[in-house]
């Protein structure tokens, strides 16, 4: 793959006209600060559904996770299992709790009955990590591909990518942002079910024949078949089933997606479609991973001189777009690995730029006293910003696992959003005073750890050994700020915590009932 | 909402009947959800020789398990959103029905 790549270039290109031609529509149709955040709350359940598996089906979880199981076969199943994990905790305890008390960000409700400033800056500030975190590991992503399936270089991919999500968000909101997302994870889905039958009819259409052939091409190897080294320590393993399981339930981009339709009744049906089409995406990817073992391992053309996958093995499933459908398809695949990145980081920015304006900028900074079209124009201010972070954090660290980042940005969204959020709709007691330390231990103690780790103080940093032996922190991050939560809420005795506790009765009404919406 | 609105609410039948059938169920599956998740990787954490256990051919006991939990979520996930449209919202409507005036 050397040079340019026309069909992928021409393919993407289309791609880039038909969204910049929706954000051009969607630009007319967004005039209110609710139109902006929630595209006006006129999403339907499955569109809903659609975009938000646009959302969450990164292209960490495509190529990151086929790659995973390239090099490992079962054990990149288990992050599958676990990115899926958390979506009927979603369904069952957040998306309609969340619909019925929140207006556009889950910081909503998380303040809905505390003391609003010390809230908004801790949940904001959560959320603006997680979607830090998040967009250098898809920006990383988005360099690296770019470079190597359009033979751009690395910083303009990374600017490519950062301008285009830039007017996505900026010009269109979530109306942009949701449709952005829609046309994404039709494309992806439709090109990973042909990647997978196509690896399948190779197969003769038996999971035995792929097994078997997966082996032999690993030159006997069966521990490709079993959990094996990746997560073989237990507390590793543990702490990252917490990361996936309640960090998906804490991601502000997410949670942002339930107030873009009516109510909690479309919200409860999004979660059902988003299940089920990103649950049916992790299968393919599986297969998709497997059938690159066999189709890809030994055939030189993707190999190097050291028999290294070309590119590294995060395009494990763009060579075998290759290998199955020529370079037609791979040209396709290519620009649907694109327009993924582009789909999830524009809903990433959206989330960051609401949290900074309606969060910090409106509610903090201004006390409420803002009109519509000045908190607009911040939330425009704050999306460009971010997108500028975003472009420079990516050049920064072009060259980290993408996988991991992706972990680090659930350790926090399991350890500061989704402790406040869930125990603001769920538990009485709960105070300001609590929910602020707990959140802030849990900003902390996720950051100490995560750079105690190996991922940053031995990859980055250089040290021989890690300080802390724990790769994802959510294990020890989130019980704490549980933990700290529970202790300052208790032992709160305040006026203020009493007025908090009396409010959670018709809180709690509101959010079992939609009444009052 | 108005205290008055509020009192309403809570008084009526429909409301309590929702809270026990509702929180009933939706807790019983997410901790059902929990269970099924953790136990998956608490084998992984300490009993790894169990998913490698050969059930047909190369097929290890691993595969259908981690298969079988991505379609375990969806399907209660899909038994949830069955029983809240076709029950939950009724109540919900007769809650709204008898405290409008």
């Amino acid at each position: 793959m050397e040079g340019i790549n026309y069909e992928a270039s021409i393919m993407f290109l289309i791609f880039v006209f038909a969204t910049l031609g929706i954000t051009y529509w969607s630009a007319k149709r967004t005039r209110t600060a609710k139109d902006f955040y929630t595209a006006g709350g006129g999403i339907s359940g499955f569109q809903n559904g659609l975009a938000i598996s646009g959302d969450y089906m990164s292209a960490a979880s495509f190529l990151g996770i086929s790659g995973l199981v390239y090099l490992k076969g079962y054990d990149g199943l288990i992050y599958s299992i676990g990115f899926l994990a958390g979506w009927p905790i979603i369904t069952f305890l957040i998306a309609e709790k969340l619909r019925n008390l929140g207006k556009y960000t889950f910081v909503d409700v998380a303040s809905y009955r505390l003391r609003q400033t010390p809230i908004r800056v801790v949940a904001a500030t959560g959320s603006i990590t997680v979607v830090i975190f998040y967009l250098i590991a898809q920006m990383v992503g988005a360099g690296k591909l770019i470079e190597l399936l359009f033979g751009l270089p690395y910083e303009l991919a990374v600017i490519v990518v950062g301008l285009l999500m830039i007017l996505y968000v900026t010009f269109g909101g979530m109306l942009a942002t949701t449709w952005v997302q829609i046309i994404k994870a039709i494309l992806l889905l439709f090109g990973a079910t042909f990647i997978a039958i196509a690896v399948l009819y190779a197969m003769d259409f038996s999971f035995h024949n792929l097994f078997e052939k997966a082996i032999e091409a690993k030159d006997g190897d069966e521990s490709i078949m079993a959990p094996g080294a990746l997560l073989s320590d237990p507390l590793n393993a543990i702490s990252l089933g917490v990361a996936l399981m309640f960090g998906t339930a804490g991601l502000p981009h997410i949670l942002m997606r339930f107030f873009t339709v009516a109510n909690a009744k479309e919200a409860r049906k999004s979660v059902f479609y988003a299940t089920g089409f990103i649950g049916y995406f992790y299968i393919l990817t599986f297969i998709i991973g497997f059938g690159a073992i066999v189709l890809i391992s030994q055939n030189p053309q993707y190999l190097d001189a050291s028999g290294e996958m070309l590119g590294g093995s995060n395009l494990a499933a763009i060579h075998l777009a290759d290998a199955v459908g020529g370079s037609l398809f791979l040209g396709f695949i290519s620009a649907v690995a694109f327009a993924t990145i582009l789909a999830v980081v524009s809903g990433l920015t959206l989330a960051g730029a609401s949290a900074i304006s309606h969060d910090l900028y409106a509610r903090v900074f201004k006390k409420d006293k803002v009109d519509e079209l000045e908190e607009m124009k911040v939330s425009k201010i704050a999306t460009i910003s971010l997108g500028v972070v975003a472009m420079l954090l990516g050049i920064a660290f072009e060259n980290q696992n993408i996988a991991f980042m992706v972990g680090l940005a659930f350790a926090v969204a399991a350890s500061v959003n989704f402790p406040i959020l869930f125990l603001s709709i769920y538990w009485k007691n709960l105070t300001t005073k609590g929910a602020l330390f707990g959140g802030v231990a849990g900003l902390f103690l996720s950051l100490i750890l995560v750079i105690l780790s190996k991922t940053v103080w031995v990859d980055i940093f250089g040290f021989s050994e890690a300080v802390v032996g724990l790769d994802n922190p959510a294990l020890i991050s989130m019980s704490v700020a549980f933990l700290v939560i529970w202790f300052f809420s208790i032992t709160d005795k305040s006026g203020d915590a009493k007025k908090e506790r009396d409010a959670f009765e018709a809180q709690y009404i509101r959010s079992q009932t939609g009444i009052g919406v | 909402m108005n205290v008055e609105l509020l009192e309403r609410i809570k008084n009526s039948p429909s409301y309590k009947e929702l809270l026990e059938k509702r929180d009933k169920f939706t807790w019983g599956l997410a901790i059902l959800m929990f269970f099924v998740y953790f136990a998956f990787i608490l084998i992984i954490a300490f009993a790894p020789e169990i998913f490698a256990i050969k059930i047909s051919g190369v097929i290890t006991l691993g595969i259908p398990i981690g298969v079988g939990v991505i379609v375990f979520a969806f399907v209660i996930t899909g038994i949830y959103v069955k029983k809240a449209n076709s029950e939950f919202d009724k109540i919900i409507a007769q809650i709204e029905e008898s405290v409008r005036e």
